[in-house]
């Protein structure tokens, strides 16, 4: 029994707060004093991460490589915009409609993309992707077409107005993160968690010890659409306006490099990788897209060769070192 | 209407010609060594990049620049898979990707700091401009051009993959990579070949699909859709199944824009996402 | 309690299973032998469903299984062994066998409680590493385990799966004579009332271990009996008997 007692703990110690943790939340609200005028870029930020924590589940977790996760971060984004701009443009219910929909087109697209893996699966989410990029494109009637979606008006957040400066975004979409970020750390302490991680780990074996793969698998795609569309829904809100670029390609190749470059598989991999990187944008916004692009391109190939577990896991390698 | 489905028709196979020039050297290299490589088409953009330089600044003759397109793009392809791509082999498909999409990053960054972002076009012999007629219907010359060079290659291709000694080697790594090695072939030299070969066509590709869709610096994203559809479709190593893949692909999108303008390249992706789904291995894929 | 009736299966024109039945009594040790590429692994594969038979038919306790996908056969309790290590390289032995209890007392779906609220699991997790002498490195990465622990492992997660026939395929594969022996014990020591079927190519484990002997050869069973009905066979010594001695002197 005692020693029973002693492995439970095991179990309770990974999901324990850490202070570092605490700290971390604690600063994320640093920005409303230290750098008012910067609080539209912090919420960027806070939509980022919520993206990259959603894409984290799926890759970092249980293994599933996606080159178009934007489908769901757009299709949220889009769901919030129409709903506004057509019925009522009270927030909460928007982000909910956009992780809705995007949920459901998630378990839609999931009945298809789980079967596959390596190859086929890269091309089946780009093309997937790519698919619904092109579709909004075509439905410029629905969508506005390359002009994005106009008219969005958001009416206040539980009476506090969308103000100039970002400050009921940042809290909102701080607020949104945190919350979600709370059950996605549910989650991966949580024996569904652990079963997605034996999925990654080996998913042959996982049959052989009784465990639906593909069903869990669905299920963990569903959920992590359902969070990119909520980041979508946010964007949409806190921008009032809904442009193409939410399903781009490039959207779909960001989120993957500011995840791989802060670490998949660690909960706060894709937050810090969504931090240094549109700090990194912003502070280097006068350069040319294409040359933005062409550092990034350079960090990657770096990345990959030389930190395989992005910035989180270089520094964990670093701190186990020296014992 | 009969005309213009004629028309269509050629155009599209003259497109789908391209299509098998940017795509059979990835579809062959993914089936000996199933490397992701997301960056085929910036080996286009080299070769692409590698005429207008010649033709524009130092007055080559346009054929004169293919083989050095083809030279360039497949010097680049080997420099790269001995520095960088060799050690990936093993990897996961994910950091191929990344690796390879980052190298995409790259190369159209470059081409923008160097060229400029606009389109670029280089001037056509005589010989190559206007039409020919036969049938009592018109056809671009060029277009032609291209044609003949696709059904060159491809049946050169075939010729040596089912003749030569290499190109046995070839067909074996691409069956099954551990029993060729069983056996003694040096697939890593083979796959290097392969690769530089297949970096050269998409560099002659490249080239010569400047006069045709024009050559920007974001080449090598907006070709990497099509190039991944010939390579699903006609499945993998197989260059019979690139061929057709290619044709059907680029008389489809011909159509498609010509017939439903509106729709855009919505089609091809709907196409390739059902085919997909329907034959995760290629329509002529063994795997 | 399992049993497969005239299984067949087929590579292309490579016959790997012809005509395969056969009969697993309750609590009975088997051991399963025949030369490389015999069609061994192929067999387990077609019971747990890891390969669909082009045709014939499987029953475990009565009930058919034949279209059953392998983790609802597990959950019959029907579990395997892998010849060549199939485990999770970067969770503990802890994690890997508390995926399986979790699985099966159906816990696995629940996404909302952390787990620490399965005690019960996670205790039956350390007893059954306690079992397989794996206890002092339940918290280590496997990957960090040496590869004899990681075939206890192996046992490990397919006990995990309460099982009441388990297929071990080649359970000493690789690990060293004395090891093997010591491995082999542990297994003998399972539950009385479980039926094992164990595929080995050392004769004198399984004649020390089994209580009865399937020969197979070429996709076929050469014959099923007692170890002194294999020991005394012509046949066998000839196909298998005769070449392991060779091999041996
Ligand atoms: N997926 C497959 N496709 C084609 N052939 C296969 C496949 N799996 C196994 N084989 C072939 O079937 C035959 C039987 O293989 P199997 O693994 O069942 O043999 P085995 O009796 O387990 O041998 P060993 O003692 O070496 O483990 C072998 O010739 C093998 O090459
Ligand atoms: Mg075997």
């Amino acid at each position: 029994m005692e020693k029973g007692r002693a492995e439970v703990s095991y179990f309770r110690a990974q999901a324990r707060w850490r202070p570092l943790e605490l700290a971390f939340w604690a600063a994320t609200l640093l920005p409303f004093v230290v750098t008012p005028s910067y609080l539209s870029l912090a919420s960027q930020i806070a939509i980022t991460a919520l993206f990259a924590l959603s894409l984290d589940l799926l890759l970092g977790y249980a293994g599933i490589v996606s080159l178009g996760h934007a489908a769901y971060f757009g299709f949220g984004a889009y769901s919030a915009g129409l709903l506004s701009k057509h019925y009522l443009g009270e927030p909460l219910t928007g982000l909910v409609v956009g992780a809705a929909a995007a949920g459901i087109l998630g378990y839609v697209t999931s009945h298809v993309i789980v079967r596959f893996r390596h190859l086929a699966l890269i091309m089946l989410t780009l093309g997937l992707g790519l698919l619904l990029a092109e579709a909004a494109n075509s439905a410029s009637a629905l969508t506005g077409g390359a002009d994005g979606l106009q008219g969005v008006k958001m009416s206040p957040l539980l009476g506090f107005k969308f103000d100039l400066y970002g400050r009921t975004a940042y809290a909102y979409s701080l607020a949104v993160l945190f919350c979600v970020f709370l059950v996605a750390r549910r989650i991966i302490h949580s024996p569904f968690g652990l079963a997605l991680r034996g999925i990654r780990e080996n998913a042959t074996r996982m049959p052989a010890i009784g465990a639906p793969v593909l069903a869990h698998l669905r299920k963990v795609y569903t959920i992590a659409a359902a969070m990119a569309g909520a980041a979508g829904a946010l964007l949409t809100q806190t921008t009032s306006t809904v442009s193409l670029e939410v399903l781009s390609f490039g959207r779909s190749a960001d989120v993957l490099v500011i995840l791989i470059l802060g670490g998949a598989g660690r909960l706060y991999g894709g937050i810090v990788g969504a931090i240094i990187y549109m700090v990194a944008r912003d502070q280097f916004s006068g350069l040319n897209p294409q040359y933005w692009y062409f550092w990034i391109g350079l960090l990657l190939v770096a990345v990959v060769m030389f930190l395989p577990n992005g910035i989180l896991g270089g520094l964990s390698a670093l701190r186990k070192k020296p014992q | 209407m009969f005309a213009s489905l004629a028309g269509v028709l050629f155009d599209g196979f003259a497109f789908g010609m391209l299509l098998f020039l940017l795509s059979v050297g990835l579809s062959v290299t993914l089936g000996m060594m199933n490397f992701v490589n997301l960056a085929h088409c910036s080996f286009a953009m080299i070769g692409g990049y590698a005429t207008v330089s010649l033709a524009n600044r130092y007055g080559w003759p346009f054929l004169a620049t293919l083989p050095a397109a083809f030279v360039a793009a497949g010097g680049v392809a080997i420099a790269l898979e001995r520095t960088l791509f060799r050690r990936l082999y093993r990897a996961s498909d994910l950091d191929q990707c990344l690796l390879t999409i980052g190298m995409v990053f790259i190369s159209i960054a470059a081409y923008a700091f160097f060229y400029g972002t606009v389109v670029q076009s280089t001037p056509m012999p005589s010989y190559l401009k206007g039409s020919v007629q036969l049938f009592g219907m018109s056809f671009a010359a060029y277009r032609l051009f291209l044609i003949a060079m696709g059904l060159v290659v491809a049946a050169t291709l075939v010729f040596a993959l089912e003749t030569t000694r290499f190109g046995a080697q070839v067909r074996a790594a691409v069956d099954n990579q551990r029993m060729a090695r069983g056996l003694g072939i040096d697939v890593d030299r083979a796959f290097m070949i392969t690769f530089a070969l297949g970096g050269g066509l998409a560099g002659l590709g490249g080239a010569l699909a400047i006069e045709i869709v024009g050559l920007d610096h974001a080449f090598a994203l907006n070709y990497l859709v099509y190039v991944l559809i010939v390579v699903a479709v006609g499945g993998l190593g197989s260059i019979g199944g690139s061929f057709a893949a290619a044709v059907v692909l680029g008389v489809s999108d011909m159509a498609g824009k010509y017939y439903f303008p509106w729709l855009g390249a919505f089609v091809i992706y709907l196409v390739m996402v059902a085919l997909l789904m329907w034959r995760p291995v290629g329509l002529f894929g063994k795997r | 309690m399992l049993s497969a009736r005239n299984l067949n299966k087929r590579f292309g024109s490579l016959v790997v299973a012809q005509d395969l039945s056969l009969e697993l009594p309750p609590g009975v040790r088997y051991a399963l032998i025949g030369p490389n590429g015999a069609g061994k692994t192929t067999l387990i594969n077609l019971l747990t469903g890891m390969l669909a038979p082009d045709s014939g038919r499987i029953f475990l306790g009565g009930d058919e299984i034949t279209g059953l996908k392998p983790e609802a056969r597990v959950r019959q309790g029907l579990a395997r062994t892998f010849q060549i290590n199939t485990v999770f390289p970067q969770l503990t032995p802890l994690e890997s066998v508390a995926i399986a209890v979790l699985e099966r007392e159906r816990h696995a779906h629940n996404w909302w409680r952390g787990l620490p609220a399965f005690a019960p699991a996670i205790d039956e997790a350390q007893a059954i590493l306690e079992r397989l002498r794996l206890a002092g490195v339940a918290d280590r990465p496997t990957r960090e385990l040496a590869y004899g622990q990681q075939r206890l492992l192996e046992i490990a997660l397919a006990l995990a799966t309460r099982p009441r026939v388990l297929l071990l395929d080649e359970p000493a594969a690789g690990v060293p004579k004395d090891e093997s022996a010591e491995l082999f014990s542990v297994i003998a020591g399972l539950a009385r009332e479980l039926t094992i079927l164990f595929i080995e190519h050392d004769m004198n484990v399984v004649f020390r271990f089994a209580s009865r002997i399937i020969v197979m050869v070429g996709g076929r069973i050469l014959l099923e009996g007692t170890p002194e009905e294999v020991r005394s066979d012509d046949r066998v010594r000839e196909v298998y008997l005769g070449r392991a001695h060779a091999r041996a002197a």
